[in-house]
């Protein structure tokens, strides 16, 4: 029995190897990032030739996968839980549609918003559309399921959701593999018009999505992830979604939780396993990691059934992510004695690193604001948007993906003059161009500044889609050719920059300024990748 | 056998080899191990900080629960005091001095640190000047990790061991001589 140290997201990428995907479609985000580049990495992979390169944005590469999947091969798709939000359309119909090949969707939320906008709960997504969904509680199995999810798919004929949070992504811990399974033969769906959703057509595949229902229900109760643990205090009685029964158990090291517990890793929820719970428990106590789903199911909204504590009652926090001395808190467990010191520490905040271009674009356009008062600068998500904070302080927005260009355009429409948007090389080719040809299309008044690094850096590097191809676009889409300038974000430049600026603000149309200087990071981290491949 | 460790330090000064190392040693013993780690947007010179779990028994949580840490090992003075909470009564604090000073109103250390000597066991060590001796200051990792190994339950031997298991891609003499800083940090904790 051969242990691999693997963190959680590594575990999955694994499993899905071993599962015999043909392919793995992804955009970056924290925490989804590694399950894709464990694959990039992996030699199977590469023996194999699964796809493995990154997509534009995560719905066309939800998309792909759908599409591999109606080819009869395996495929898996990643993402951060907001990029769900970006293939929500994709995601929402691919329930109706079903599956061909087994289809997995990797969710990673990050409760306590580590590195998101919000911490909304994909679960919610899992019981909007219907579908099964899988949260594992620990790395094995993170594996372990993801690696049956395939299966599970192909036998339900929908696509299966394994939902994580930061905490289990970015941990490691041993995990045994499995054996690896052949790919998929390329098999077209038996009925040709499986995946068209014509209203005649998708009100059958609707109704025959809602009678599965009680099909994934039974499944669930006989899952071997979800079980009943018996206890004697019947006084209470615990459910444990997800990675919370470590922290259960972590309160009671030598086994001996006195209470009947429920542990939940496969939804929907086993009704048979909380039925139970609740006719021999008193009290029940949901511990769950992001939204109170499993509360707001059980909790009765006229008080008459048995009292239910969580995070909606004060239980636990509202908000942010479990950690074991919250559920001690729960519990009512004494608190251990800590050598804590009264200490007030200041923060260390994220910064752009020293060298890094963005500053020097942030320094002009700083300069350039100051004669118009400051409010008007539309940004996005990034390194970039590190120029919020001092000493930069320049940007006012960070909403979604794109949202720059687009919420500049409503400004501008509003009479808001001039305005700007920020807007990284990668965003840009995520959501930002349509929202440009939106700009175009009625010759908004605009300054769009793409902040052109050459990767992806806020994720960890990798390559960026636009490398290369930001003008073309730019020009394709219709932006006068004129009013495409380029300069390098370089403290020698500062005065060039502010000139360019200042003369595209007095250009009443849409201009688009692209900053284009290499990533320090990537610099060396492609030095020194170079330096590993001579030795 | 269990030793709990907050490993901490910021974005980018490499806390994750110290991690990898010792959970290659864990793994050779044969003990259970979680190591839960900080990715995103922290690394952009944030505080990062890792918890480390180590046993001869499962491990069931990701993360060290307040209070009961048996080891503090910071690679920066101030990140080293952040986690002090997670410390047990009798746990140990070992850090190195060098600063790493990014923000405009870093503190300053050396009252805290006084009285914190008072109250839990410190080791504070010049890392970098020790592992530049050594002949490579990117070794004050490992400087670090020999600091703190007579806290840790795994054999010497062993985390040597590690060491190569982790530097081998990069050929003998850097595992060399990142096992030499690994062994001028133990000798320098253990003369304490
Ligand atoms: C819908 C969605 N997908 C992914 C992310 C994660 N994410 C945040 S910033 C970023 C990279 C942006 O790259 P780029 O625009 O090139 O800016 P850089 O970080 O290189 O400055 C990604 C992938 C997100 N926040 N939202």
């Amino acid at each position: 029995m051969q242990r691999k140290l693997l963190l959680g997201v590594e575990a999955i990428g694994q499993a899905a190897i071993d599962a015999g995907i043909s392919g793995v479609y992804a955009y970056p985000g924290t925490p989804s990032t590694e399950i894709t580049e464990y694959i990039q990495e992996n030699g199977t992979a590469k023996e194999r030739n699964i796809h493995r390169l990154w997509s534009a944005n995560e719905k066309t590469a939800m998309e792909s996968a759908l599409g591999m999947s109606y080819a009869g091969k395996r495929s898996l798709t990643c993402m951060k839980h907001v990029g769900l939000n970006v293939a929500a359309d994709v995601y929402m119909n691919a329930a109706i549609t079903g599956i061909n090949g087994g289809m997995v969707i990797v969710v990673a939320d990050d409760p306590s918003q580590h590195s998101s906008q919000n911490e909304q709960d994909s679960r919610f997504y899992g019981k909007f559309a219907l579908l099964p969904v899988f949260e594992p509680s620990n790395q094995q199995e993170a594996y372990n399921m993801t690696f049956e999810a395939f299966d599970f798919s192909e036998k339900t004929g929908l696509p299966v959701m394994v939902r994580i949070t930061t905490r289990l992504a970015h941990s490691r811990s041993g995990v045994v593999q499995k054996e690896l399974l052949p790919e998929n033969v390329l098999k077209l769906p038996e009925n040709p018009l499986q995946f068209m959703l014509l209203p005649a057509y998708s009100r059958k595949y609707y109704q025959q999505l809602l009678d599965k229902q009680p099909l994934l229900q039974k499944y669930s109760n006989e899952s071997e992830y979800n079980t009943f643990i018996h206890g004697t205090d019947k006084g209470l009685g615990i459910i444990c979604c997800g990675i919370t029964y470590n922290y259960l158990l972590e309160n009671y090291p030598d086994g001996n939780c006195p209470y009947p517990v429920v542990k939940i890793a496969q939804y929907p929820v086993p009704e048979i396993w909380l039925r139970k719970l609740e006719k021999e428990c008193d009290e029940l106590l949901v511990l769950e990691e992001g939204y109170p789903l499993v509360e707001e199911l059980l909790t009765d909204f006229f008080e008459r059934g048995k009292k239910v504590h969580g995070r909606l009652n004060g239980a636990l926090p509202r908000r942010g992510e479990l950690n074991p001395d919250h559920v001690a808190k729960a519990l009512g467990h004494e608190k251990a004695e800590s050598a804590e010191l009264p200490l007030n520490l200041v923060n260390r905040p994220p910064s752009l690193c020293a060298g890094c271009g963005h500053q020097d674009t942030y320094i002009a356009l700083n300069e350039v604001i100051a004669e118009y008062g400051s409010g008007r600068v539309f940004s996005d998500i990034g390194c970039y948007t590190l120029g919020a904070l001092p000493p930069y302080s320049t940007i006012n927005t960070c909403v979604d993906m794109g949202a720059s260009i687009t919420m500049a355009k409503g400004a501008a429409d509003a009479g808001l003059e001039p305005v700007f948007a920020v807007i990284g090389d990668s965003t840009f080719t995520h959501s930002g161009m349509t929202g440009l040809l939106d700009c175009v299309y009625e010759k908004t008044n605009v300054n769009i500044i793409i902040v052109d690094n050459e990767t992806v850096a806020m994720t960890g590097g990798q390559d960026s889609q636009a490398k290369g191809r930001i003008e073309k676009i730019c020009a394709g889409i219709g932006v006068e050719p004129e009013h495409i300038r380029v300069f390098v974000p370089l403290k020698k430049n500062h005065a060039e920059i502010v000139a360019i600026m200042k003369e595209e603000v007095a250009y009443k149309g849409v201009s688009v300024l692209i900053g284009r200087r290499e990533c320090i990071q990537r610099i060396s981290r492609v030095k020194k990748m170079n330096r590993e491949e001579n030795v | 056998m269990k030793t709990d460790i907050i490993l901490a330090g910021v974005g980018g000064q490499g806390i994750l080899t110290i991690a990898a190392t010792l959970g290659a040693a864990a793994l050779n013993e044969n003990y259970f191990l979680k190591q839960a780690e900080t990715h995103g947007m922290s690394q952009r010179g944030g505080e990062v900080v890792s918890h480390l779990r180590i046993s001869d028994k499962p491990v069931f949580s990701d993360l060290i629960p307040l209070g009961t840490a048996d080891l503090i090992l910071s690679v920066e003075p101030l990140e080293s005091l952040r986690y002090l909470s997670y410390l047990k009564k009798d746990g140990c604090l070992v850090t190195n001095i060098t600063e790493f000073r990014n923000i405009p109103n870093y503190p300053e250390l050396k009252k805290m640190f006084s009285e914190i000597e008072r109250k839990v066991k410190t080791v504070q060590i010049d890392a970098d000047e020790i592992a530049r001796k050594c002949g490579n200051p990117k070794a004050s990792n490992m400087v670090m990790l020999g600091a703190a190994s007579p806290f840790i339950s795994i054999p010497e031997n062993v985390i040597v061991e590690a060491i190569a298991t982790v530097f081998q891609a990069k050929g003998q003499k850097v595992v060399e001589l990142n096992q030499q800083a690994f062994r001028e940090g133990r000798h320098f904790a253990l003369a304490e």
